[in-house]
């Protein structure tokens, strides 16, 4: 039986969630046998492949780089799962988002900077969007696992449930915040 | 000579089970007693309901519109339905529409864990929210020496603006504005610090069913809200 592919992908997010994923902690041998992840910060694959499984995405779509990701995630991924507050909700990413990119930007690199004050960054780093977003405002999301963050157990379940072929049952399992 | 009381007992069927009551009791109260589960978030017992968050929405038999369980009287022979898809689908609707219309993020507030809003997402299985955000500009006002508002966690259920009212007596909460543009007040809009109507008594603060309201020096989840005055205090003055 060939494996089944698993990416995951760190967008707007504290990585949180991969410290939760990797929280699975002896259940993660038990995986191991059943899937091959293919793309994620965990492994060295730079370019994500032309088709996977299951790819779990942490974090909000804040930039135009997670806006270009997030698309291609989409359109070379059969199960995408929005594991996360910040994938779901937005969460403390979009705290920004009732001010104005320019105000932060000035905060960030003028008003707290002490060194290079007022030097904006241009070209290295991702251009934010107007607004930090939840994942399913840009494109289609087949599973929801809300949780700051979702606990492993969660994560497994979620993981164990589709290797098995069924649709995860959230019914009470977890909810934003936690 | 014993006083004949008024009040007298009348039978509906909810959900299928036949139940009596006193005819001045709300199908919600009603409901309650007998452990049927209808969600609510304006509603407090000891305060006076308002139908003001329509989570209570139910079915009644001849009426073709939803009717809130809070202030809807029992009647004699009424049949109430709490639960159906079309039910299901509105209650989850207003609890998205509360989570799209303010700023709610429940890993940072202090009342993360306790939180009537994010229980009730919970109950009624919302995993996301399907509406898009608003991200208003609100304030936090911290003008006050022991308490502060946040308003970017209201979800306008007047809980507040009710019990210093009714408990208080007071009256320094109200509501301003119309619409999504509404806002608990105090006084006339003024820094709650310098309201001085407030008696500082704290009790806006508890009876609040997010982290809207809540002591100052409290971080991340340590907000706990004691409710337990509520019912004592009403009771007390009805006794007298």
């Amino acid at each position: 039986m060939s494996k089944v592919t698993i990416a995951t992908v760190w967008l707007d997010g504290c990585s949180g969630c991969h410290m939760s994923f990797l929280d699975q902690d002896e259940r993660l041998i038990d995986l191991a046998p059943l899937i091959e992840l293919v793309y994620s910060p965990l492994v060295d694959n730079k370019e994500f492949p032309e088709m996977v499984d299951v790819t779990l995405v942490e974090g909000a779509v804040s930039s135009d780089e997670d806006l270009h990701k997030i698309r291609k995630i989409r359109a070379r991924t059969k199960i995408l799962v929005s594991l996360g507050d910040c994938a779901v909700t937005a969460n403390v990413p979009s705290m920004r988002n009732s001010f104005k990119v320019a105000d932060i930007l000035k905060r960030a690199y003028e008003e707290n900077a002490d060194l290079n004050a007022g030097t904006m960054p241009s070209g290295q780093v991702p251009t934010l969007l107007k607004h930090a977003r939840p994942v399913h405002e840009i494109v289609n999301v087949d599973i929801f696992v809300p949780g700051c963050p979702p606990h492993a157990d969660t994560i497994n379940y979620v993981l164990t449930e589709l290797l098995a072929g069924r649709k995860p049952d959230m019914t009470g399992r977890t909810r934003f915040g936690i | 000579m014993t006083t004949q009381t008024s009040i007298r007992v009348k039978t509906l069927v909810i959900d299928g089970r036949d139940v009596s009551a006193r005819e001045d009791q709300t199908v919600l109260q009603v409901a309650r007693e007998h452990n049927i589960f209808i969600p609510s978030l304006c509603y407090l017992e000891g305060l006076h309901p308002v139908g003001a968050c329509r989570l209570c929405m139910i079915e009644v038999k001849g009426i073709p519109k939803l009717q809130p369980a809070c202030v809807t009287r029992i009647k004699e022979g009424m049949e109430v339905v709490t639960r159906s898809e079309r039910i299901d689908k509105y209650r989850k609707m207003v609890v998205e529409l509360l989570f799209a219309e303010r700023n709610h993020i429940c890993a940072v507030c202090v009342s993360n864990g306790r939180c009537d809003l994010q229980n009730m997402a919970k109950a009624l299985d919302i995993d996301h929210v399907g509406v898009p955000y608003q991200y208003p500009r609100l304030n936090v006002d911290a003008t006050h020496v022991r308490f502060m508002a946040d308003h970017n966690r209201c979800i306008l259920c007047t809980r507040c603006v009710r019990v210093c009212d009714e408990i208080e007596g007071a009256h320094t909460w109200d509501i301003m504005a119309r619409g999504r543009d509404s806002r608990v007040i105090t006084d006339l809009n003024q820094p709650w610090g310098e309201s001085e109507s407030c008696t500082s008594c704290g009790k806006c603060v508890h009876v609040c069913p997010t982290g809207a309201l809540f002591e100052k020096g409290k971080s991340v989840a340590e907000m706990v809200k004691r409710r337990q005055f509520l019912p004592y205090l009403t009771t007390m003055r009805e006794s007298w």
